[in-house]
């Protein structure tokens, strides 16, 4: 009896508690995907990024879902707008742009942010990550959690070497002249450690793009509709990359898996590694020698493709919710926001006067190659995007690796890459 | 009548499951295989047998069949070879049978993806658990899993690695009902264990044999999660499986139509296994 009376009580309670919530706040909520790349506490920081959010803006909800991997978010995203529901917001990869264009599945930011401060705010962002995020006069990606590839050299192999432990390789010439010398081969001749090592695994075109950009080519045209895999300075680019291991025997043949190349370069089986900026907080905790960092050496002249994940908008979602996400958005990337997450993550900083706030100053002062990769910007392009971006994408993969490993010539592998791509690119240039 | 309907209401449950789970989508697959891939503003239309034409075109899809059966053919004999193996050794009196069956089965209680990670550290050139080994004995280091004629390998011994302890159970509860007064019965006659095992164990273990065998086989289609991790089908497609290669074209290809037509030579690959190694194994199984 008193249970009963007791429950309906509460009950009522809760109700009118409810209600009262309801009155009090008419809110907009908004879900937002986002992936993780990078090892840290990441979950706990986004979240708290939410939250503080819907504390400063009583009348948006932010809900964050940790949607895995940039691969698992993409085809979460896209399932849940296929069956109806899609997320308000999301952060997948700038190269997901043509994939998501082709679906129908997002709107562009122009079309949103209209507001004369919204206007400056989509200008403010480094023009390098701005080359992913818009085709067609459109702008389709916000950069958030962008990075480039960098060259990490270990100071005391250098020193051993009878090197010059400040002075890391500045051209392609130097960098062989270099992992030569810094190549270690025990008595019978096997190789105890290598002079440079850049990954070759999964997702290969990126660390390529180093070498095409450095030489002086695009891989493809801002449409997304033509690449240009077998041009000859594209080829000779490869034939550099193959000839580390082939030729001049300073890096491991085959092909060098990415998710350990860090290891390598902790256990000083390789004196210099290529790696995204994005593992430069992980170095810095688990390397227990003194390492530097700096641009990669030039071919013609400097070079890095930009990569990591862009903020996108759904179609289908209600227009108070999207005005919502732009809100979001924006407060996301304030100048403050994106030097504490690049502070925490080793992500670079999307906007020039992010590292003018006095934090970034402050960390750059302590910590001077976090600021390598924001000078590197300049001379750097946009990541291979086209459309049936994946599919594009992987012909050059599986041309790279098949080079890499012997079994085509380099300038056969990006010939019989240039064709595949034809085929599949030639019905979206009509 | 009413018993009739008794019994269509006990099926209802378990039918009502297969048709949702295992019927209907089988059947939705083909029927999207004969379509085109519908992209925003394009609705997929009727292609008939586009699809498979492609499929016929499709270089990477005749390596991965052939990487996929060659990884069938590298699993499934040592796998159940030493499966029965670590069985018979654990199923006799042993000091620390315990501990030595659970070891044996640790493999599979492990997550793959986990699992994999760990392997992807023993197959690492030049400081890695195996080059460590090979490096005792002076050989020159090898690149594992980045070397197109090691890389399917490496994944076979993964899997044999993983599967053996699984099919281990089945063969040790096989063992342990098999009469002891057989083997009382044999020594007896003065059978000698060899004997006694292809006389009389191994006739006895058929059925499991047989379990085992689907098993196995659906499994060296099905298992891609330690390529996930360790290959993603590389170099070059040199370790591509059949599966993998469905979830790239239809998760990152987006090319559903695609997808769904290779799902399709899957599912005629699986169920043509199943129905041969019933019919043809069953007459030879001795069931009691």
């Amino acid at each position: 009896m008193t249970f009963a009376r007791a429950a309906a009580t509460t009950l009522a309670l809760g109700l009118a508690l409810l209600a009262g919530i309801a009155l009090a706040q008419p809110t907009t909520e908004i879900t937002f995907y986002y992936p993780i790349a990078v090892g840290g506490p990441i979950t706990r920081i986004v979240d708290g990024y939410a939250e503080q959010f819907s504390k400063e803006h009583p009348s948006i909800r932010v809900k964050p879902v940790y949607t895995g991997t940039y691969q698992e978010s993409i085809v979460k995203a896209l399932t849940a707008y296929r069956s109806g529901e899609p997320p308000t917001t999301a952060i997948l990869l700038s190269t997901d742009m043509f994939t998501l264009i082709d679906e129908d599945a997002i709107v562009p930011w122009d079309e949103l942010a209209k507001a004369a401060d919204e206007a400056a705010w989509m200008k403010a962002f480094f023009p390098a990550f701005m080359k992913n995020s818009q085709t067609g006069g459109k702008t389709w990606g916000i950069p958030f959690q962008r990075s480039t590839i960098v060259l990490y050299w270990n100071k005391e192999i250098f020193k051993e070497a009878g090197l010059d432990p400040n002075k890391p390789p500045a051209t392609w010439a130097e960098q062989v002249e270099l992992a030569k010398k810094l190549t270690k081969r025990d008595a019978s001749g096997n190789v105890t450690r290598w002079g440079v090592q850049v990954p070759s695994s999964g997702f290969p075109y990126w660390l390529f793009q180093g070498f095409t950009t450095q030489n002086d080519v695009l891989l493809m045209n801002e449409a997304g509709t033509q690449t240009h895999f077998d041009d000859p300075k594209v080829i000779e680019a490869l034939q550099y990359w193959v000839d580390l291991s082939a030729r001049h025997k300073v890096m491991a043949p085959g092909v060098i898996e990415w998710g350990t190349t860090p290891k390598d370069f902790f256990e000083k089986k390789t004196a210099m590694m290529w790696t995204t900026t994005g593992n430069l907080t992980n170095v810095r905790n688990n390397a227990r020698f003194e390492f530097g960092v700096a641009m990669l050496p030039a071919g013609r002249h400097r070079g890095s493709p930009t990569g990591g994940g862009n903020f996108y908008v759904f179609k289908k979602a209600p227009a108070a919710q999207q005005q919502a996400a732009v809100k979001f958005a924006k407060w996301m990337t304030s100048p403050e926001r994106a030097a504490q997450w690049g502070i925490d993550t080793g992500y670079v900083a999307v906007r020039p006067d992010a590292w003018q706030t006095a934090a970034m100053k402050k960390y750059v002062a302590d910590f001077p190659a976090a600021a390598v990769a924001r000078d590197q910007l300049q001379y750097a392009v946009a990541e291979l995007s086209t459309h049936e971006n994946q599919r594009v994408t992987k012909a050059l993969n599986d041309g790279l690796q098949a080079a890499l490993t012997g079994a085509k010539s380099p300038a056969q592998a990006m010939k019989d890459a240039q064709a595949e791509a034809e085929r599949i690119l030639r019905p979206y240039r009509r | 009548m009413n018993r009739n309907l008794t019994g269509w209401l006990l099926l209802l449950p378990a039918a009502l499951l297969l048709v949702t789970f295992t019927h209907y989508p089988a059947l939705g697959t083909l029927y999207h295989s004969l379509f085109s891939t519908p992209k925003a503003g394009r609705a997929a239309v009727w292609v008939g047998l586009d699809n498979y034409q492609a499929m016929a075109a499709d270089p990477v899809f005749w390596q991965s069949l052939k990487n996929n059966l060659l990884f069938a053919l590298g699993t499934i004999p040592t796998s159940i070879a030493l499966a029965l193996a670590m069985a018979l050794l654990v199923n006799g009196k042993l000091r620390g049978r315990a501990f030595l069956r659970l070891s044996y089965f640790t493999p599979t209680i492990l997550p793959m993806i986990a699992v994999a990670n760990i392997w992807l550290f023993f197959f690492t050139p030049g400081y890695g658990l195996l080059e460590q080994v090979t490096g005792l004995f002076g050989l020159p280091t090898h690149n594992w899993l980045g070397s197109r004629d090691t890389a399917l390998a490496c994944l076979i011994a993964v899997t044999i690695w993983k599967e053996a302890g699984f099919f281990m159970i089945f063969y040790l509860a096989a063992l342990q009902s098999i009469a002891p007064v057989l083997g009382e019965a044999a020594s007896l006659e003065g059978a000698g264990r060899w004997y006694f095992f292809r006389r009389v164990t191994f006739p006895l273990l058929m059925p499991t044999t047989l379990f085992v065998l689907v098993n196995a086989v659906i499994n060296s289609f099905r298992l891609v999660d330690h390529i996930v991790v360790m290959t993603r089908g590389g170099p070059d497609n040199a370790s591509q499986l059949l599966l993998y290669y469905i979830y790239d074209v239809g998760f990152k290809f987006w090319d559903t139509a695609y997808a769904a037509a290779l799902t399709m030579v899957l599912l005629v690959i699986l169920a043509a296994f199943a129905l041969g190694q019933f019919v043809l194994l069953d007459r030879r199984v001795h069931y009691r």
